[in-house]
Formats: C-alpha cells, structure tokens, sequence
C-alpha cells in the first residue's frame, strides 16, 4: 500500500541543515511552516522540544532526523514517542561523533547485545 | 492471586468430553504461538544486527558529507543562508510500504525522487563542483538514512508484536491450561464418586433384599410347622374334579 509521499523533517546545527536542504528534502507546507529546524547556540529547550512534538502530529512527515546533542536535551521527549511512524534518527553533528550508548533506539536492545555492539 | 480456580461445569460424561476438548485446542494454540513468537524473534535480531551495521555505516557517510560542506564552505562562502531561504518544495519524499512478517505487518520506507533540483544555481558563482559534491553525498546520506528508518520502525515494531505474543503465550501456558486440567480432574473425581455411591447402594439394596427374603422364609417355616398353612391348590397334581354338569 503505497501512500501519499511523506516528508523527511531535520532538527539540527546549521551546517546539518543546509547540507540536507542541498540533499533536496526540505519544503514549507501551505502554512509556510518548514520541516527543519535549525537549532543555535540561543535556541532554547522548550522551542526545540515544542517542534518536535509539531513535527510528531503532523501527518506528512515520515522521518525525522535529529543531531545525536540536541536529542539528548529532548531525551524525555523523544523516549515517550513510542509509535513506529515518524521514525527518529539520532544523526552524529561535526562536533559530536556518533555514540551508539546514547542511541534510546538501541538502548531498548541493550540487554540483547551487549559487547556486539562496538564490533 | 485466584489461580487455584477451575471453571464452574455440572461434572457429566459429556463436559468431560468437551473439556478434554478445550484442552487439546488450548495446548495446539499455545504452539503456534510459541512458533510465531520464535520466528518473530528470529527476524528482530536480523533487523537488530542489521541496525548496528547501518548505523556504524552512516556514522562514516555523514563524516564524510560534513568534511564536503566544510569544503564547499571554504569554496563558495556561506550558502548557508540561501539555501535556508530558498526552500519551497522538497525533491526526495518517502513512501510507506508495508511488509508481511509471520503476520506481522511492518512498514518500510522507500525515498522516490520528484520535481527538480531547486539549488540548481547555487555556487554559480564559486565553488560550483564542491557544490555538486556536496549534494550528491548528502543525497547518498539520506538514501541510508531512509534505509535506516525502515529498519528502525521495522525494530520498534517487532519488539511491540513479539512482547504481545510472548505474554499471550504465557498466559496460556500458566492460567488457561492448568484451569482446564483443574476441571478435568474435578469432573473425573466427582464421576467416579458417583459411580461408587451408585455401586454402594447396589450392593446395600442388595443385602436388604436378601435380609428380607431369609426373614420371610423363616416365617413361612414357623407357620407350616404350626400347621396353620393351608397349601393352595396344586393345578399340576391330578385330582378328580367332580363334573359340575347341569343338574
């Protein structure tokens, strides 16, 4: 069953999100609202978290690509999301390599693989 | 907990049957379950081991697409406000499929490509082939990421049907089965009991029956000896009868 085509939605630095917009994902909907965030140096918690939980209800977005930092801020957030669609991403940023422990994805598989996973 | 519980039936030939019936039925159901589960499992740590690979993979993509921005920066200058502000519509959108697992319906995503690059023009000016570089990592990133999303709500997914599964499974194993052999063995037990107090008061009928003919035989003894019986008439024995004829 093939649906109407859905959106992959950034939250992340700068430099993450012009290098997806350049991937070509990014558009605004009829409200002008965007389906990225870039996320600075001033952006606070509440407004991160405030997208992302706009981004989980609306119905065209599919993914959503987040920096592996910015999760942790909203850890809370992103581990009350429990359904499987939109799907979260952690994406490691240029200052922050990808860390596998923090992943809350792979945390639910902890207990299943344990030194596995660094292999 | 109230599992010393049997189900209320009136105990008869017939409940035991469609007991021993209910139990069989239980116990087929509690293996398929239990395959279904093993099978779901089998798939989840395919899916998991798939995931880490993935995910190490894409650790090295997306280095490797930072390292090309921080070129194509060095290149062209800051883009970054640009392209921010030219965004209108998106060129790579994802369909949801869905996939079939030992009847678990999974989605998948799938990325299709649609309208035209709008970033065409950007890095006229300088730095037009880191540029295109540029793009076409970040492309190549996003594919594995849609990849990595399928597998990831393939993963969540799997984990919800396999917990359902195993807690139907042992709900059966350890709450229905054992109520249904409880109310076996009461309808055994309790049929059985009855066939012994038909048996004992057979046997004690029995005894008041041959209790009351000794006694009424002794009777009879007493009364012949005392001469008072009159034997009835013998039909067999041959005697004159006299002709009562018309007189």
């Amino acid at each position: 069953m093939a649906g109407r085509g859905e959106l992959i939605a950034v939250i992340g630095d700068e430099d993450t999100v012009t290098g997806f917009l350049l991937g070509g994902i990014g558009e605004l909907n009829k409200n002008r609202h965007p389906n990225f965030l870039v996320v600075e140096k001033d952006t606070t918690i509440n407004e991160i978290e405030d997208t992302f939980r706009q981004f989980l209800h609306r119905d065209d977005i599919g993914i959503i690509l987040i920096n592996q930092y910015i999760a942790e801020m909203v850890r809370h957030a992103l581990d009350a999301h429990q359904h499987s669609i939109p799907a979260v991403l952690e994406i490691p940023s240029k200052e922050h390599p990808y860390d596998a422990a923090k992943d809350s994805i792979l945390r639910r598989a902890r207990g299943m693989f344990t030194a596995e996973d660094l292999r | 907990m109230s599992g010393k519980d049997r189900i209320e039936i009136f105990p008869s030939r017939m409940a035991q049957t469609i007991m021993k019936a209910r139990l069989k039925g239980a116990q087929t159901g509690r293996n398929l379950l239990k395959k279904k589960s093993d099978a779901l499992t089998l798939r989840f740590r395919q899916i998991l081991k798939k995931i880490i690979e993935t995910k190490m993979l894409m650790g090295k993509v997306m280095r490797e697409a930072a390292f090309s921005l921080a070129e194509a920066k060095f290149t062209a200058g800051d883009f970054s406000t640009t392209v921010i502000q030219n965004v209108n519509k998106a060129q790579v959108k994802i369909r949801a499929k869905k996939d079939n697992v030992a009847g678990v319906t999974l989605p998948v995503f799938e990325h299709y490509h649609e309208g035209t690059d709008s970033y065409e023009l950007t890095g006229l000016a300088r730095g037009g082939e880191q540029l295109a570089k540029l793009k076409r990592n970040y492309a190549k990133a996003v594919e594995l990421l849609v990849e990595l999303a399928s597998l990831q709500t393939s993963f969540v997914t799997l984990d919800e049907a396999i917990k359902i599964t195993n807690r139907r499974v042992n709900a059966i194993e350890h709450v229905i089965i054992p109520r249904i052999e409880r109310t076996l063995a009461y309808i055994i037990t309790e049929l059985d009991e009855r066939e012994r107090e038909e048996f004992y008061r057979l046997k004690k009928i029995q005894e008041k029956k041959k209790i009351l003919k000794e006694k009424s035989e002794k009777d009879l003894e007493h009364r012949r000896a005392a001469g008072e019986l009159l034997e009835p008439a013998n039909l067999l024995a041959e005697e004159k009868d006299e002709d009562l004829l018309f007189e």
